[in-house]
């Protein structure tokens, strides 16, 4: 099979206007995926579907990422010779810049006839609130039915020409998006064994213990 | 057996009851045999939710043959069941229906929790989706942890719950609640509600545990 770069040229070329880029995996599965933008997603999927080279008619796994907000700070030094032939002085300047949120999809394409894979797929949103709409891939492949409903369902993508497009895990009344790293639970468990973290704190909420002062008072004087 | 009055005659010891039996006299109340063919005839709901289930299932197979203790008889309709065996997680989306088919079988009957899912949530416990047990819905009478309980804890747990079923009394203030004039037998169905079920739990049935931690814990 072709390596993702030169079905990323290849894809250039067919596709003029465009912007597809490679996202690199460094981990050992070295999975590199395609970052589509969304007005070419459908026709270059469609093109990855009936290409005689790849022939990717499988789309075995549709999921969701959630990057939220993220602040990144980054350090620059500047380095200013003493003019008294001293060591040099080192300034220290810190610049703090927010890359804002999007919500991700990402597509695994295998090919059954010619045994190969997988190509992985990657559309981004333009933010995480309001421009959420992805163009579905439903229409390329209908395996993709049920699992773009789960990411609707469960990180609130909208995919614009689905048929079908109803939460498919929780019920309609729902309101959240609970794959989302700012979605707030329920709070209705009540006790843990060995609470810890996240858990710790909310039983303290609940079950706060009795002041020092008191448990102070409580005890014997020798 | 009611207390005696002071005006009758002093009832028989057991032991006494047991000699007649020898003897070929069968002498019972009306409530023991009552209670005795009901506990021996327990119809269960056939009825799973997951892996608990699949025990449930092996449990009236041959090999370990509920129908030994008269409860074979899995009914496909809860208006003919007597028994509902939650057996495996209850989601939340899940909830409402199993409340209603709670709700649909008839009087006398009992409720059985199978598996820590069943009981707390078990291994769900903190996830958004499930329901961390169905006592917070349902009065549950026996309580089988494990995960999944093996057959046999089912079994046991069948026989604690005649054992329930043979002390029960049929008149009085410790009559069950299907006895009593001023009780429903009618529990709440929750709704949907947009982040949870509305209410999360019917307090009536379930209230949170009151538990006091020690500093530091």
């Amino acid at each position: 099979m072709e390596t993702p770069d030169q079905i990323r040229n290849r894809l250039l070329s067919r596709f003029p206007g465009a912007a597809v880029s490679l996202v690199s995996n460094p981990g050992p599965a070295a999975q590199h995926s395609l970052l589509l933008d969304a007005a070419h997603a459908r026709a270059i999927a469609t093109f990855l579907r009936d290409d005689p080279l790849l022939q990717l008619d499988l789309c075995s796994n549709v999921t969701g990422v959630d990057w939220p907000d993220r602040e990144i700070v980054e350090t620059t030094r500047t380095s200013t010779p003493d003019p008294a032939g001293g060591p040099a002085k080192v300034v220290e300047q810190k610049t703090k810049r927010l890359q804002p949120g999007c919500l991700e999809v990402v597509y695994h394409l295998y090919s059954v006839a010619l045994l190969h894979g997988p190509v992985v797929l990657r559309l981004r949103t333009g933010n995480r609130s309001d421009q959420v709409t992805l163009p579905s891939l439903t229409p390329v492949w209908r395996a993709c039915e049920f699992q773009e409903r789960e990411v609707f369902d469960l990180f609130g993508v909208v995919f614009e020409d689905h048929p079908d497009l109803r939460r498919i895990l929780m019920w309609d009344g729902f309101k959240d998006h609970p794959m989302r790293k700012d979605y707030v639970e329920p709070d209705d468990y009540e006790w843990e064994p060995t609470p810890h973290g996240d858990v710790l704190a909310k039983a303290r909420k609940h079950y706060p213990a009795p002041a020092p002062a008191a448990a102070a008072k409580e005890e014997p004087k020798p | 057996m009611s207390e005696p009055a002071p005006s009758s005659p002093p009832t028989l010891t057991d032991a006494e009851r047991d000699e007649l039996r020898r003897q070929g006299i069968l002498l019972t109340s009306m409530e023991e045999l009552y209670n005795w063919g009901r506990s021996h005839s327990v119809w269960p709901l056939q009825f799973g939710l997951a892996c608990c289930a699949i025990e449930m299932i092996a449990a009236s197979m041959a090999r370990f043959d509920i129908a030994r203790f008269g409860s074979e008889v899995f009914r496909p309709s809860p208006r003919q069941a007597d028994l509902l065996i939650v057996s495996g997680t209850v989601t939340k989306k899940m909830t409402p229906q199993v409340v209603r088919l709670w709700n649909q079988m008839p009087e006398p009957k009992y409720c059985i929790a199978m598996g820590a899912c069943a009981i707390s949530g078990g291994p769900f416990k903190q996830g958004y989706n499930v329901l961390k047990g169905i006592d917070r819905f349902i009065p549950v009478d026996i309580y089988i942890p494990g995960c999944p309980p093996r057959p046999e804890a089912l079994l046991h747990g069948l026989m604690q719950l005649q054992e329930k079923i043979r002390g029960q009394k049929i008149s009085g203030p410790d009559a069950p609640r299907h006895l009593q004039a001023d009780t429903t037998c009618e529990y709440p169905v929750p709704d949907f509600g947009e982040h949870d079920l509305v209410p999360p739990q019917n307090p009536a049935v379930w209230q949170p545990p009151v538990i006091v931690r020690k500093e530091g814990a």
